[in-house]
């Protein structure tokens, strides 16, 4: 176990500071996320539909869009020199090299909702801040779900054309449920309602998660093995 | 050290393997010539457990941990110094943490690269880049290297240069497998010559005291005759 974590966090290690170094895709998904929440922001009709109802929706198609750039690019930098080939001969499991690549996506869009959050009470003005940290257990959970699909789906398509269309196009089918049950547990909390009213939809992301988890690691080795 | 037995993989009608056995004990070298598309690099894809066939079976004593693998391409982050790639390679291989830099900087010093050894990869020459590939093939000290094509994009002088390194792993114990189009290239470091063509050795034979010209006729035959 020791070793099979300790070689995740070299894969991510590797993957964030390529990334750091580079800020292309880091960059883009930031920028993509402002974008969208300022077209969101000045293309709707506000008193057509309040704020407060539309916002969850607004800010969870933005959190997905943005992690697509994450996803797609997990597996590209690997085609990179031939550098996949170069993992799979070596001693990495193939769970060390997904768990590896979940966390190096975890810490990207991580970084991408961080700076989309702010923008988002900016541009949206709801309450957050009483619900600041029951809403940060929601965005964590949800992430985790939907960047484990995305992050088997990534190693899917890596290899096949088009793999920047098909992404998205596998994918979404497999967020609908994180994402209702994301948005649901963020109109509760910027509503005002109580805690045990969101309790029920944090669990069912939690057990999303976990599903989804153990899937994703026994299916990965058949993805990248030739 | 490493044997295979009566391996066999196609991909769709197309044969790349068929019935090919072998076995080398530390201080063999083959050198497996061969034209376009006679199956080289999928021998070797198997032997580095790439490649499942689909009947025969491949072992190599220690694993993967035992292999240094050359293939087509570099296996390096364009984005990481030569260094830094070197580092990440060792500790997936699982050289003890204390010893990477130790083992890194033997290596790039070996190899010429020391100066070099700060310098981002995307910015070396294609000569520079395959020495550093061979750095990372080298840098966790394999038994056994599968070598596909190891002198392409090398000079004269680093060809060699990399021949006389072959030479001394090889009179180290370490098991080499060279394959090559190109008879003139690696044959004096083998101590046993294939010919493979469609799949199959046409010839498997210990060199002998045959000099590169009787080699290169004796494969001109081989594969014009089978």
């Amino acid at each position: 176990m020791r070793e099979l974590l300790g070689q995740a966090w070299t894969v991510a290690r590797k993957d964030l500071v390529l990334e750091f170094r580079t800020r292309t895709a880091l960059l883009s998904a930031v920028v993509f996320t402002a974008l969208v929440l300022t077209v969101f922001n000045f293309g709707r009709d506000p008193t057509a539909v309040a704020t407060i109802d539309l916002a969850p929706s607004i800010l969870w198609v933005t959190f997905t869009f943005a992690a697509m750039l994450a996803l797609n690019r997990a597996f590209q930098l690997e085609l990179e020199n031939g550098a996949l080939e170069g993992l799979l001969v070596s001693p990495l499991s193939r769970h060390s090299l997904y768990l590896g690549k979940l966390l190096a996506n975890l810490g990207f869009v991580g970084v991408v909702e961080a700076v989309g959050l702010p923008l988002f009470v900016l541009f949206f003005n709801v309450p957050v801040a009483p619900v600041l940290l029951p809403l940060i257990g929601v965005i964590a959970l949800a992430t985790v779900g939907f960047v484990s699909v995305g992050t088997l789906f990534s190693a899917m398509v890596v290899r096949t054309r088009f793999a920047e269309l098909m992404l998205p196009v596998l994918l979404l089918p497999f967020l609908l449920l994180p994402l209702t049950y994301a948005v649901q547990a963020t109109a509760r909390l910027l509503a005002g309602r109580p805690l045990s009213e969101v309790s029920g939809w944090l669990k069912l992301l939690a057990a999303y998660d976990l599903v989804f988890v153990a899937v994703a690691l026994l299916l990965f080795p058949h993805t990248v093995d030739e | 050290m490493l044997s295979a037995e009566g391996l066999r993989h196609a991909y769709g009608r197309v044969v790349a393997l068929d019935g090919v056995s072998l076995t080398l004990a530390p201080g063999q070298t083959l050198a497996i010539f061969g034209p376009n598309g006679a199956g080289k690099t999928t021998l070797l894809k198997v032997l580095a457990g790439l490649i499942r066939p689909q009947q025969g079976w491949a072992r190599i004593a220690g694993g993967r941990r035992a292999i240094g693998w050359i293939g087509h391409e570099s296996h390096l982050y364009g984005h990481l110094s030569v260094r830094e790639n070197l580092l990440f390679w060792a500790a997936l291989y699982g050289v003890p943490t204390t010893e990477r830099g130790v083992r890194a900087t033997a290596v790039l010093e070996r190899l010429g690269l020391s100066d070099r050894a700060g310098q981002v990869v995307w910015s070396l020459s294609r000569g520079l880049m395959q020495r550093a590939a061979l750095a990372k093939a080298l840098v966790h000290d394999p038994r056994v290297l599968l070598l596909d094509e190891p002198f392409t994009g090398l000079d004269l002088a680093a060809a060699a240069e990399l021949r006389t390194l072959l030479g001394e792993l090889r009179g180290a114990g370490r098991v080499l497998v060279l394959a090559t189009h190109n008879v003139d290239e690696g044959v004096e470091l083998a101590t046993d010559v294939a010919f493979q063509r469609h799949g199959r050795f046409v010839q498997l034979a210990p060199r002998g005291a045959r000099g590169a010209a009787e080699i290169a006729a004796a494969y001109r035959r081989a594969v014009t005759d089978a």
